[in-house]
């Protein structure tokens, strides 16, 4: 069965959120755990080159993933996420924030809340990511962040279509 | 201080300006009437926005009116490009994830 990839952004400035949904060719529990286990998540989580590695993960209510960001010159974002509601398959809820090497959060960094929603589609599943910031400048600077992460993806693609 | 789109819409006041001007243009005492807030936050409001080239203000006759200007809107969608391939990126590696869990076991 051929599913539509394409990812489809929606962004609400007036309430502070950002859509992303996305189908994929799997069933729900399969997906889930790509977005629940620490060692699928360290697969996909960095957009190439950046690699994702976990330092521990605690997926439950209450529970705590901690993972850094490396960077192809060795330079790491510490990051984590604090579980705040899981529906296994369906839904789960977290508050997602930068901190240091040993989980401190650093408030300089805008912190989101974070909602992952996992709708059966026949065979696939759509997921459906929305990203809550406290105001209108932690999400522009949120976005700017990604720039990095997301040009270096970019040229990383851009790589592979040369290469062919 | 900065002036961008951004700023421009950081402000609930001013989104209700910007609203209010895609329906027609108006001049700046007719905007007035719909806040609680005073005619010179108001004005303020006004003066950011054109600052920010979201709104235009044209004479007719004696009177000003200000234009809403939705080429400068789209800044926002550029703005947000670089997220969507940030996005992109990851989804397509989790692809192969869910292609490896795949053929793995069903």
């Amino acid at each position: 069965m051929i599913i539509n990839k394409e990812t489809i952004y929606t962004k609400d400035l007036a309430n502070k959120k950002i859509k992303v949904t996305r189908e994929f060719d799997a069933p729900a529990e399969k997906v889930w755990k790509a977005w629940t286990e620490s060692e699928l998540l360290d697969q996909w989580w960095a957009p190439k080159p950046w690699k994702a590695n976990t330092q521990s993960m605690d997926f439950r209510k209450g529970g705590t993933w901690r993972y850094y960001m490396e960077g192809p010159d060795g330079s790491r974002h510490y990051c984590l996420v604090n579980y705040t509601s899981i529906t296994p398959n369906k839904v789960f809820e977290g508050l997602d924030a930068f901190c240091d090497e040993k989980g401190k959060i650093n408030t300089e960094f805008p912190s989101m809340q974070w909602k992952v929603e996992f709708i059966p589609v026949d065979s696939s599943t759509r997921v459906q990511v929305e990203i809550t910031f406290a105001s209108e400048e932690d999400l522009e600077k949120i976005v700017e962040m990604g720039f990095k992460e997301g040009f270096a993806a970019a040229h990383t693609n851009l790589d592979k279509i040369l290469a062919a | 201080m900065r002036r961008d789109v951004f700023q421009a819409i950081a402000d609930p006041s001013r989104r209700t300006i910007i609203s209010l001007l895609m329906m027609q243009a108006m001049t700046p005492n007719a905007l007035a009437e719909h806040f609680d807030s005073s005619r010179q936050a108001i004005s303020k409001h006004i003066k950011i926005l054109a600052e920010c080239e979201l709104v235009k203000q044209e004479l007719s006759g004696r009177e000003i009116y200000y234009h809403f200007n939705p080429k400068k809107l789209k800044e926002v969608d550029k703005w947000l490009q670089p997220f969507r391939v940030m996005w992109d990126a990851r989804f397509s590696q989790l692809d192969n994830v869910l292609k490896n869990l795949k053929n793995k076991k069903s």
